[in-house]
């Protein structure tokens, strides 16, 4: 028997980068908040202590501070018509387990959309004509535009302490920033991180031919900083462990780096760790949600009771919790309707490995030390007879040169012995590599489902994921690709090795933690789970965070959007509060 | 290290044995206060750091328990909240006085100096009135007194009327007036409720601190406080009167940050007295001799290169290659009075224990750094702080094997 607790105004589901967001926020405003966290508490000493958090093996191989799949995990399939089966070891894509989530382990890559992503299906068919979008490719607006949202990157970026170098100040194009970005207020709150050598060869190459390359923004500290709550971050130290590792230097923006300090010392705030929620509570008539169920270490349920549940937890978990608590209507394939696990989307991934005549020294590093090239990204670019829509940056990004994961060795390097040795003893200090990260369309058969044999720790079906790249990507992708090793070949090199991505989506092999979509935002219900200010169009006092609500994905990392996005919530939970009516009439 | 008594600031009372008679509901019998008072009283109580004391790891606000340690055993502070059985809630005014200025409880028993007593004797009693009206509107706890554990001949209460013979100054503060108000106003501070010589000042075999060398540098707990007096090298002569008050308001200052005890005391205490107070302190800081400078030895350089080695792989990402640190966030080593104290006590326990700088309202972050003891064996700490002493300037002489192994030692069985 579950037992119930005292109510609050607010709970969270999930203590990472949104929560902690929306809980600085909304408990400013004088609400009193619980989160849920079901892993455990975790903090830069002793959890990300230096000296000690450097450790590949434990952490990177490992993979310590991951999602446990004992606990909660996923099926897979390609296609519709095969049988998923479960992930039993983490693969493509990492989520975390543990208080700030992947907040804690990503590399800091911080970006906004571009202007014309927040308008993908509205854009493209007023430039390429209704055609170009083909029929199974479900992408649509996002119905708030880059405009709207540019005050709430700002704010988030003065938030982390973004390293970077403004491209656009108020339509002015600045020298040495991204050119094609959407207008900004003002510069970033640091200057850009220092080059590596490999960043320096790749600006060089890259304008060679033609492109407009600039520092990536980092959500790693080029000098120290104090943020607008009086946090104070430390400098990084380029030790090249940000990426699945957390921060021992409090210079890689975290909850636990940025709002924490601040956060916690409230009297109106309060997180429970090893909660685990398996279930959003509504009434009779399932017009509000009047709670959760959580269940401890130690098996026991709990109700908590509130005003507000916000889903703050990973990408598919909040799309698993509303299929499982039944709220929302569950996405058919077949007939195209539905909205709970519509729109799945991920990104495409492939690589140009670079060996160098010039030394590199690639152990130095940053999670977000990088030099990149937008010039082919979103629709910065003519697309016309391209085959494909969308697409993606090349960067060379510096995040480190750790022993057992970050060798780029020349192809035919043998994978061990003393032919592996060789190559890394001759070619280590001179290898990079350029990644292309391109966006994903949305397709009416990319969705997120309950699976039918398979159940989690607690006894709920666990989320299915059915998911393969199509034409498009594909396409876009390989064009990346070429442009990218036109970049490699304009480097001095004794050897290019491009490794273009093919065949079917794969599952195991590490690609990227940005999987987005499955309870999109959007301005009609029949496509979307939630309205332009994240909140449920059929439950106004339920929220959905995260990369949950993207419609489609970007050619960029998420978090800049993601914490832009619960900045905008949470203004416009604030004005709920205080008149509890859905704000988007239907 | 020398067998100083430890003052940390604990009431130590026995348990009293025969409880009130009329034990009521929390009705306090005396009028309450005027709200002016009251306030005055909270910020006497913060100036005082009562509540760091008296308040035991996770336990209630004022209700005692936590353990004091000093070299004759242990003491705990006892439950000054208002309740009437097992705290202070039947004292008169007049009982709060005695504690406060002679040392001497309710029932006539004499307290332990661990108690800093003889440094708030110096309170003026509308002072102490004040602090007694404060502790009148916390939440009472019923909570009995833990008995200290002191060995022979220690638990000897009789031995205290000896001490005190010896060694209490009872009378109130009295200003110089060859000296300014504001002067004036920061002695009665630092040497009343401040009570910052019974970390800083040295003490004898007994306790008793060396009053006519005030704040030269003494024992806190476990480690070596600095000197808070003039020195160039291990004093205050580099700090303006504004670093001071910068370092006590908000944790740090561009010298350095608190760690240790004066983390807390900072965190707990110095953080919310007014700008004026912490400038008059300042100012009768800085008005103070300091000890004899001494040249200590030059370590030999095998030791110093070794040293460094372990400062790059192990502090440097923070504290930087040239002991500089990193403006508003870690402290610099190079210049800094605490590293290059007459003792090591404090360098060596920071990087044994890892350290907090306090979580202030004005730098609320709390940064941490993480602790060394499991990674780094006895004679790696003290070559490391040989060289941390040694490096950019800085003259601290040798540190041994032994002292590191007699600290860790110390420090892990030091009571929670």
């Amino acid at each position: 028997m579950a037992k119930k607790l005292p109510e609050v105004d607010v709970v969270l589901v999930g203590f990472g980068w949104t929560a902690s967001v929306i809980a600085q926020e909304l408990t400013e405003a004088g609400a009193n908040v619980l989160a849920l966290e079901r892993g455990s508490w975790r903090d830069t000493v002793p959890d990300f202590s230096v000296t000690h958090i450097q450790d590949e093996l434990r952490y990177a191989v490992r993979k310590e501070i991951f999602e446990q799949t004992r606990r909660q995990t996923l099926t897979f399939r390609d296609k519709p018509d095969q049988t998923a089966l479960p992930m039993r070891e983490l693969g493509s894509f990492l989520p975390a387990s543990g208080v700030g989530g992947a907040g804690v382990h990503w590399n800091g890559q911080n970006w906004r959309f571009l202007p014309t992503d927040f308008l993908l299906r509205t854009h493209n068919e007023q430039r390429y004509g209704k055609k170009a979008i083909p029929d199974d490719m479900t992408i649509q607006d996002w119905g708030i535009s880059y405009e709207q949202l540019e005050p709430y990157y700002d704010k988030w970026e003065y938030l982390c302490g973004i390293s970077g170098k403004a491209g656009n100040i108020g339509g002015k194009i600045q020298p040495g920033g991204n050119p094609f970005e959407g207008a900004r207020r003002r510069e970033y709150p640091l200057p850009p991180l220092k080059r590596s050598a490999a960043t320096v060869l790749f600006d060089k190459a890259a304008r060679e031919v033609g492109l407009h390359p600039f520092p990536a923004p980092a959500a790693n500290t080029s000098k120290p900083y104090l943020n607008p709550l009086g946090v104070q971050m430390g400098q990084c130290t380029y030790c090249g462990y940000c990426e699945w590792f957390g921060c021992a230097n409090y210079s890689k923006a975290s909850p636990q780096s940025t709002i924490l300090p601040v956060l916690l010392k409230k009297d109106n705030f309060s997180f429970r760790t090893h909660s685990s929620v398996v279930r959003i509570l509504t009434d009779s008539n399932g017009k509000r949600a009047t709670g959760v169920v959580y269940v401890d270490q130690n098996g026991r349920e709990y109700i908590q009771p509130a005003q507000m549940v916000v889903l703050c937890a990973f990408a598919h978990h909040n799309v698993h919790l509303l299929l499982v608590s039944k709220i929302g209507v569950p996405y058919d394939p077949q007939t195209g309707t539905g909205v709970v696990g519509r729109n799945y989307a991920y990104q495409v991934s492939s690589s140009v490995n670079v060996t160098c005549k010039e030394r590199l020294n690639p152990f130095m590093g940053a999670g977000a030390l990088g030099q990149v090239a937008d010039d082919f990204n979103g629709d910065n670019f003519d697309h016309t007879g391209k085959g494909f829509l969308g697409g993606g940056y090349i960067a060379l990004w510096n995040t480190g040169g750790r022993p057992i994961l970050q060798e780029y060795l020349p192809k035919g390097t043998p994978k061990w012995g003393a032919g592996w040795k060789k190559a890394l003893h001759e070619d280590y200090l001179y290898s990079t590599h350029m990644q292309c990260h391109g966006g994903v369309m949305s397709y009416r058969d990319n969705y997120l489902d309950l699976d039918p044999t398979y159940k989690d720790a607690y006894g709920n079906p666990l989320l299915r994921l059915t998911f393969d790249f199509h034409h498009n990507e594909n396409a876009m992708s390989k064009f990346l690709t070429d442009r990218a090793t036109e970049i490699a070949k304009a480097i001095p090199n004794r050897g290019i090795n491009s490794k273009p991505r093919k065949g079917d989506y794969s599952i195991v092999p590490y690609q990227t933690t940005h999987n987005t979509g499955g309870a999109a935002m959007g301005t009609d219900p029949r496509t979307s789970f939630v309205n332009p200010f994240l909140q449920s169009w059929d439950v106004p006092n339920l929220w959905v965070m995260g990369s949950t609500v993207f419609p489609q994905n970007a050619g960029y990392n998420p978090t800049g959007t993601v914490g832009a996005l619960a900045f905008w919530a949470a203004d416009a939970m604030k004005r709920y509060i205080k008149n509890p009516q859905p704000l988007v009439q239907t | 290290m020398n067998a100083k008594l430890l003052i940390a600031g604990a009431l130590a009372l026995a348990s009293a044995g025969v409880a009130v008679a009329a034990v009521q509901v929390y009705a306090p019998t005396r009028a309450r206060q005027p709200w002016a008072t009251v306030q005055q009283g909270k910020y006497l109580a913060r100036a005082g750091d009562c509540e760091s004391c008296h308040t035991a790891e996770g336990g209630k606000p004022y209700a005692g328990g936590r353990p004091v340690p000093t070299p004759f055993g242990i003491v705990y502070s006892v439950n000054i909240t208002p309740d009437p059985d097992t705290g202070i809630g039947a004292w008169s005014e007049e009982d709060f006085y005695r504690a406060m200025h002679d040392g001497i409880d309710q029932q006539g028993k004499r307290l332990y100096p661990a108690f800093p007593y003889p440094w708030y004797t110096h309170m003026t009693h509308g002072d102490v009135d004040a602090i007694k009206a404060y502790l009148d509107t916390v939440k009472p706890v019923r909570q009995v007194d833990r008995k200290p554990k002191l060995g022979w001949p220690f638990s000897m209460r009789s031995m205290l009327a000896v001490w005190d013979k010896l060694y209490l100054d009872a009378k109130r503060f009295q200003p110089d007036p060859a000296r300014s108000a504001q002067w004036n106003r920061g002695k009665y501070l630092v040497d009343g409720a401040g009570h910052c010589g019974a970390c800083h000042s040295a003490k004898n075999m007994l306790g008793h601190a060396d009053t006519s060398h005030p704040m030269q540098g003494g024992m806190a707990e476990h480690v070596f406080a600095p000197n808070l007096g003039a020195g160039e090298r291990d004093g205050l002569s580099g700090w303006t009167r504004d670093d001071i008050v910068q370092y006590l308001a908000t944790g740090s200052n561009r010298y350095a940050t608190a760690a240790g005890p004066m983390a807390e005391v900072v965190q707990a205490s110095t953080q919310y007295l007014k700008q004026r107070d912490l400038a008059a302190m300042a100012t009768y800081l800085k008005s103070l001799e300091g000890p004899k400078p001494e040249t200590p030895d030059t370590p030999n350089k095998d030791t110093l290169r070794a040293g460094a080695a372990l400062y790059v792989d192990d502090c440097a990402g923070c504290h930087m290659n040239n002991g500089a640190g990193i403006a508003n966030a870690f402290p610099p080593l190079r210049a800094s009075s605490a590293v290059q104290a007459a003792k090591p006590d404090l360098l060596i326990a920071v990087i044994l224990q890892g350290a907090r700088s306090p979580a202030t309202s004005a730098k609320p972050t709390g940064l941490m750094m993480p602790a060394f003891d499991n990674k780094l064996d006895d004679a790696e700490v003290a070559t490391l702080t040989t060289y941390i002493r040694n490096a950019w300037g800085n003259r601290g002489g040798d540190v041994s094997k032994g002292d590191v192994a007699k600290l860790r030692n110390t420090l892990a069985s030091a009571p929670r």
